[in-house]
């Protein structure tokens, strides 16, 4: 299902809201996959993972930085994130099932943080985006 | 898979405030659940599934009510959803994979009305919460 101009409206659209708190709910977007999904951590066995972790900041903010990439070429976004797919495929090897457990722990973050904003249709469309950003991802691994 | 004591806790503390307001976030689940992953509305060819229809609000509150359900026997889920899991092995058949769809638009819909309580440590017992629920409902499949 592509991106049609409704949903790539209300992603911009949403991410002129988050302004420069992207970071912020990225980590703790982060914070909340290695809370629930502990098989994630095996990835991060060079970071401390425990809550306010100056790294899973600092790591949180590439993703934001990524995601924000991504928002600013929504018409080529397996071009934009080439170089991160790669990155993903070859060297850190991160299974990309675990893709969707992070959109998914960033989608309960945007709608604890902006609660009147993730009605079913911005959800639809966020939800959208974040499986193409996987997909663009996945597409370096074969 | 059994929930901790802690986790119990969590979720019988929060199940008091999510009562309150079951129907709403049941409708809005299943809002969501069929905006974003519109191929399950293919299990509801009988629903009249536009936002507010009379429909969405029963269903969503039988959804709501189930968990209920489970909630008040965290010791026996298996038991307490006994009828409920023949009914999707045997009659529904909805493909276990719709189970974590759901699932995740509960958790994005309790996030949004209780932004405060859903923390990382409660957002971790509830989707362990709806992956035993879902298990339980798929138990008789085969």
């Amino acid at each position: 299902m592509a991106l049609s101009g409704a949903d790539r409206a209300a992603v911009r659209a949403l991410w002129r809201k988050l302004g420069g708190n992207v970071g912020i709910y990225a980590t703790e977007a982060l914070e909340r996959t290695f809370c629930s999904f502990p098989a994630t951590k095996t990835y991060f066995p060079h970071f401390d993972l425990s809550p306010g972790s100056a790294q899973v900041k600092a790591h949180g903010q590439k993703v934001a930085d990524a995601l924000t990439t991504a928002v600013a070429h929504l018409d080529d976004l397996p071009g934009a994130l080439s170089a991160l797919g790669a990155l993903h495929a070859h060297r850190l090897r991160v299974d990309p099932a675990h893709f969707q457990l992070l959109s998914h722990c960033l989608l309960v973050t945007l709608a604890r943080h902006y609660p009147g904003d993730l009605a079913p249709a911005m959800h639809a469309s966020l939800h959208k985006f974040l499986s193409h950003v996987t997909s663009a991802l996945a597409s370096r691994y074969g | 898979m059994s929930l901790t004591k802690a986790e119990r806790t969590i979720i019988l503390s929060m199940w008091g405030k999510i009562s309150t307001q079951a129907d709403a976030i049941g409708t809005e689940a299943l809002e969501m659940l069929f905006a974003s992953f519109p191929q399950t509305k293919t299990y509801f060819p009988h629903f009249e599934l536009r936002a507010g229809s009379a429909h969405l609000r029963a269903h969503g509150a039988k959804v709501v009510a189930a968990l209920g359900d489970a909630v008040r026997s965290l010791d026996d889920v298996a038991g307490a959803l006994s009828r409920l899991s023949e009914l999707h092995a045997y009659i529904l058949r909805v493909d276990p994979v719709n189970f974590k769809l759901l699932s995740h638009c509960l958790l994005v819909t309790l996030a949004s009305h209780f932004p405060a309580d859903l923390t990382a440590d409660a957002h971790a017992a509830w989707d362990k919460f709806l992956s035993l629920v879902s298990c339980v409902l798929t138990e008789k499949y085969r």
